[in-house]
């Protein structure tokens, strides 16, 4: 019966000649599918990538296309203070609300693993603050932070912690501190769900078992979460660290850079000398400056994650 | 590349129910602590957590409903609640101002820009993991790059880019540009949702005689339509929530989208403007708040999707 059926299918069309080869090639057809993503991304991406190098190599202005000037705009950076400032605020920036991102998101994370009333309700609250638009949330502080009318100092004085109100923007370590405040509050829920992700894949029988070995829960902690933990924490905080080092958003709601160029960000300070200042040039310059510490953030995760899965045990690939 | 990025992660369902997808340890090792102790180590901190987390929102909420005067007397009117609101903020926010037209514009731009991304994705991702052409390993990387190139470093070139192209103050200048942030986010993203779907199915189609792009329309977007939710939610939260191109691209008031809007058109010298900006923020936010609250799983599978593969 088989022998039947097989002899009455009729043979598939063999494709021929040029244009049916090329048809079911799939190189040919992979062209056409990748051809709209590539050309956004070749278009806006790759190209303006190339042209913000060549720019700072320019003293282009608005309106006005630069000539080549070689290093003229890095050898002006390196000599302005300003730009040095907004480095060492940018490094500071990263630095301390990485580090409590990570700290407080890894917190929020273990306690949202416990079993809880409402779970899935705690859960999807704890992200809001991730989902607004940064800009409004950051309208909101910059009301919190008020130098008159602000809630924070004002229910402080009623306790009597402080007799004044605290001047949270217009100081300058204050205003340090009250936009890295802002950035951790909105950086923290991102960590805590992809890290509440991750905790979930541990299985709880090394938990039990760890416990009936005696294990406190800070060795627990420490012996078998953490490790596992480990890939998850290395991607998460590249992306944070990739994020917040590139932030603009928050401080030029709070502060524009302010007082006296204290919170001034490379992000902001290159707008500021490139669409305010009309300077592409050396706005380009500054963005081409960021370009480095990126890829050092990028690497330094990176070989963390390789290091462990070769760890692991597992083949490099 | 790609298989090293890959760190075993929970699904949206268990992140959101579960304790853990493994088996049903409904209640854990926790019989081994007493309340007093719970209390203190895990309610009081999550407590002040969740606090910290919330309250700049209920500040928002409060003071656009806070009549003026109670705005700023914190001495006479207890500043945590008001007993007489009043909706004069936000009607003068819809009716005295272009906050409709701003709600518009960035409403258009992020439903424009979402889908020509995702229409850009499902092609990428299709061929980059089931046409398997030549490179598709090194292209899939090049796309991780991509996600990491941070638009503060691209707004300058691409201020002249736009210009060159005869798009400044055009919401097309958004439209064409918000792509390079979400193409790289939601090809990645489609690609794990890709990789799931059995070959198997594409074989027996292509037997049956399916040209590919019949597979692609008929078995494989069918199949992944969770992953495409996750993907439009996610871009059009990101669109949204995209500031520096807004401000930089856009000049003219009625062009421009809401957060651009509000810091720009708001902040005059009124005292009182307290109110109408954080109105302003409260409608500005509500719709991805009510998104939210309808697709809270899709978008924990974006995030962790995002992260993980």
């Amino acid at each position: 019966m088989t022998d039947a059926a097989l002899h009455r299918i009729k043979p598939l069309p063999r494709a021929t000649g040029a244009w049916g080869r090329l048809k079911v090639n799939r190189n040919w057809l992979a062209l056409w599918f990748m051809l709209p993503a590539a050309a956004f991304l070749i278009l806006f991406l790759a190209y303006p990538l190339g042209l913000g190098v060549w720019l700072s190599f320019t003293d282009a202005r608005i309106g006005r296309s630069g000539a080549f000037v070689g290093l003229e705009n890095y050898e002006w950076l390196w000599d302005d203070s300003v730009f040095w400032l907004s480095v060492f605020n940018t490094l500071l920036y990263t630095i301390v609300a990485s580090i409590f991102k990570f700290a407080i998101g890894l917190y929020l994370a273990l306690l949202l693993n416990e079993n809880l009333p409402c779970k899935a309700m705690l859960r999807a609250v704890v992200l809001i603050p991730f989902i607004v638009p940064t800009v409004l949330s950051a309208i909101a502080f910059w009301w919190l932070y008020d130098s008159q009318f602000s809630i924070i100092s004002w229910s402080l004085r009623k306790i009597g912690l402080i007799s004044t109100n605290i001047d949270f923007l217009g100081d300058v370590w204050n205003a340090r501190w009250s936009v890295i405040f802002a950035n951790i509050w909105r950086g923290v829920p991102f960590v805590a769900i992809t890290l509440l992700a991750g905790l979930q894949t541990v299985s709880p029988t090394l938990y039990e078992a760890a416990t009936i070995d005696g294990a406190s829960r800070w060795q627990i902690f420490r012996h078998v979460t953490y490790p596992l933990l480990t890939p998850i924490i290395a991607v998460v905080m590249t992306f944070s660290v990739l994020f917040t080092f590139t932030d603009f958003q928050l401080i030029w709601v709070l502060t524009r850079g302010g007082p006296v160029n204290a919170t001034q960000l490379m992000a902001t300070l290159s707008y500021q000398r490139a669409i305010l200042g009309g300077h592409l040039g050396e706005g380009a310059a500054i963005s081409t400056a960021m370009i480095p510490f990126l890829l050092g953030a990028i690497l330094i995760s990176w070989f963390g994650l390789q290091r462990r899965k070769w760890q692991q045990g597992e083949s490099n690939d | 590349m790609t298989d090293a990025l890959i760190p075993k992660l929970a699904g949206p369902k268990a992140v959101l129910h579960g304790a853990s997808p493994l088996a049903d340890h409904s209640e854990g090792m926790s019989y081994l602590e007493r309340l007093p102790r719970r209390l203190i180590t895990l309610y009081l901190p999550l407590a002040i957590i969740l606090i910290v987390l919330l309250f700049p929102f209920y500040w928002m909420a409060l003071t656009a409903i806070k009549p003026d005067e109670q705005l700023l007397d914190l001495e006479t009117f207890s500043p945590f609640w008001t007993w007489n609101p009043t909706f004069k903020h936000i009607h003068k926010l819809l009716f005295e101002t272009y906050y409709p037209l701003w709600l518009w514009n960035t409403m258009f731009v992020a439903v424009c820009a979402t889908i020509l991304s995702i229409v850009a994705s499902v092609l990428a991702a299709y061929a980059i993991v089931r046409l398997r052409y030549r490179g598709a390993q090194w292209v899939g990387g090049a796309i991780f790059l991509a996600y990491l190139v941070p638009p503060s470093i691209l707004f300058i070139p691409l201020s002249s880019v736009v210009f060159q192209y005869g798009l400044f103050d055009t919401p097309f200048a958004l439209i064409l540009t918000y792509p390079t942030i979400l193409i790289p986010f939601s090809t990645w993203l489609l690609m794990g949702y890709f990789k799931t779907i059995p070959f198997e199915l594409e074989e027996c189609a292509l037997i049956d005689g399916a040209s590919r792009w019949q597979i692609l329309t008929k078995i494989v977007l069918p199949l992944s339509i969770p992953g495409l939710i996750s993907a439009f939610i996610f871009c059009f939260t990101l669109c949204w929530n995209e500031f520096i191109y807004a401000l930089t691209f856009l000049s003219s008031t009625q062009n421009k989208t809401v957060p651009v809007a509000i810091v720009n058109e708001f902040v005059d010298g009124d005292i009182y403007r307290w109110g109408s900006l954080m109105a302003g923020a409260l409608v500005g936010s509500l719709p991805l708040v009510i998104l939210y609250a309808f697709f809270v799983e899709h978008y924990v599978s974006a995030m962790t999707g995002a992260v993980k593969e």
